[in-house]
């Protein structure tokens, strides 16, 4: 029951998200601004004990949901086949540098601030 | 043998097809990829779709046929990104204290991806609009869709990009950290974590998840962020650079 209590806040903030992305035409896609809501909302005990393990369950099986878009690839065989192998050299080099330059940002200014003092003034909910 | 023909005709147009197919797939390469001891080149999404893909070329089977089962499956894309508040809610006391650095890797990390994407695209002679698909490709695949639409790239083709991101991120992470001699310390652990939720996404993020709980911790962190970050990022830099 919780676990579905859980799944109908995730659906209701979802819902909301796209009420106001629309409504408001932001740039932002709809389940996005779910997030936020739910980063909110989570302070309320109710809404973090159901939302909690419905999103463990989600989040532990995020792989499978890509699996239908993935399988999408056969409907672009012409683009593939034409040009495969250059779209795979952009992937796997702009992924490497990507995981590259985050991994060795973080490992640089940790080296840089470990002394430091936390930052009292957070951003956020 | 007619008969069976007729049964098949019948299952593969059902939407029971497509949506216990990818489920018998992927449980049974989930199951594989644990026996091979969590080998990245073991990913189980890579082989479901591969075996997916495969199998309805081989059979005939139109992919609109096969998403009307498997887009219950990937409904559930949009209730999981709204969950992603749950592991920064998780870590908001870390996330207090580390916005900034994790701020700035996230940003320089996601604009060297796109970025390199971009220019690499463009020199190597692809179309538009793949190039425009290749943008938003570090951010999880429903999100990189609808920002692809926005900046004038295919979003079917954005989303493969993105898929296939999250596979070079989660099959070779492991290789490129130890490269760099990253430490797997808790703090190595929550860089790498970060890094594969940042440039690759929830594919990147499942393999942290599995390998290490602060690397999973954080990769989801990284991806929540990610997605905020590039959904109000890129279509304002394309919008700047069009005006």
């Amino acid at each position: 029951m919780q676990a579905l209590r859980g799944l109908t806040w995730l659906l209701v903030l979802q819902s909301l998200g796209e009420l106001i992305a629309r409504g408001l035409s932001l740039p932002l896609p709809g389940p996005v601004i779910g997030m936020l809501l739910l980063l909110v909302a989570l302070r309320w005990t109710p809404v973090r004990e159901s939302v909690a393990l419905c999103a463990d369950f989600l989040l532990s099986h995020l792989s499978l949901l890509f699996v239908p878009v993935g399988v999408g690839v056969m409907t672009h065989l012409s683009l593939v086949s034409q040009y495969g192998l250059r779209m795979l050299a952009v992937v796997f080099v702009s992924t490497l540098l990507g995981l590259g330059v985050t991994v060795l940002s973080l490992h640089l200014l940790r080296d840089r601030r470990e002394t430091d003092e936390p930052h009292k003034d957070a951003p956020h909910a | 043998m007619p008969k069976f023909v007729e049964l098949w005709v019948y299952l593969s147009a059902t939407p029971l097809f497509g949506l216990t197919a990818t489920l018998a797939v992927y449980t049974l390469a989930q199951t594989a990829y644990r026996r091979l001891g969590q080998a990245p080149w073991a990913n189980p999404v890579l082989w479901t779709v591969v075996v997916l893909a495969s199998g309805l070329l081989v059979t005939g089977v139109p992919y609109p046929s096969y998403f009307a089962g498997a887009q219950f499956i990937h409904f559930l894309l949009g209730p999981a990104v709204v969950a992603l508040a749950w592991p920064l809610w998780l870590r908001r006391d870390e996330l207090r204290q580390r916005w900034g650095r994790l701020l700035v890797a996230a940003l320089a990390g996601g604009v060297a991806a796109s970025g390199s994407a971009l220019l690499m695209g463009w020199a190597l002679g692809l179309p538009a609009e793949v190039n425009l698909s290749l943008v938003p490709k570090s951010v999880t695949a429903p999100v990189a869709m609808g920002i692809a639409e926005q900046i004038g790239g295919i979003p079917e083709l954005a989303a493969v990009f993105a898929v296939l991101t999250g596979l070079v991120g989660a099959l070779s992470g492991k290789y490129l950290f130890d490269a760099l001699r990253i430490s797997t310390n808790p703090a190595g652990w929550a860089a790498r974590g970060f890094a594969l939720g940042t440039a690759s996404h929830g594919i990147g993020a499942a393999r942290a998840m599995q390998v290490n709980a602060d690397a999973g911790a954080y990769a989801g962190l990284a991806l929540g962020l990610q997605v905020v970050l590039a959904s109000l990022l890129i279509p304002l830099a394309f919008r700047l650079f069009q005006a």
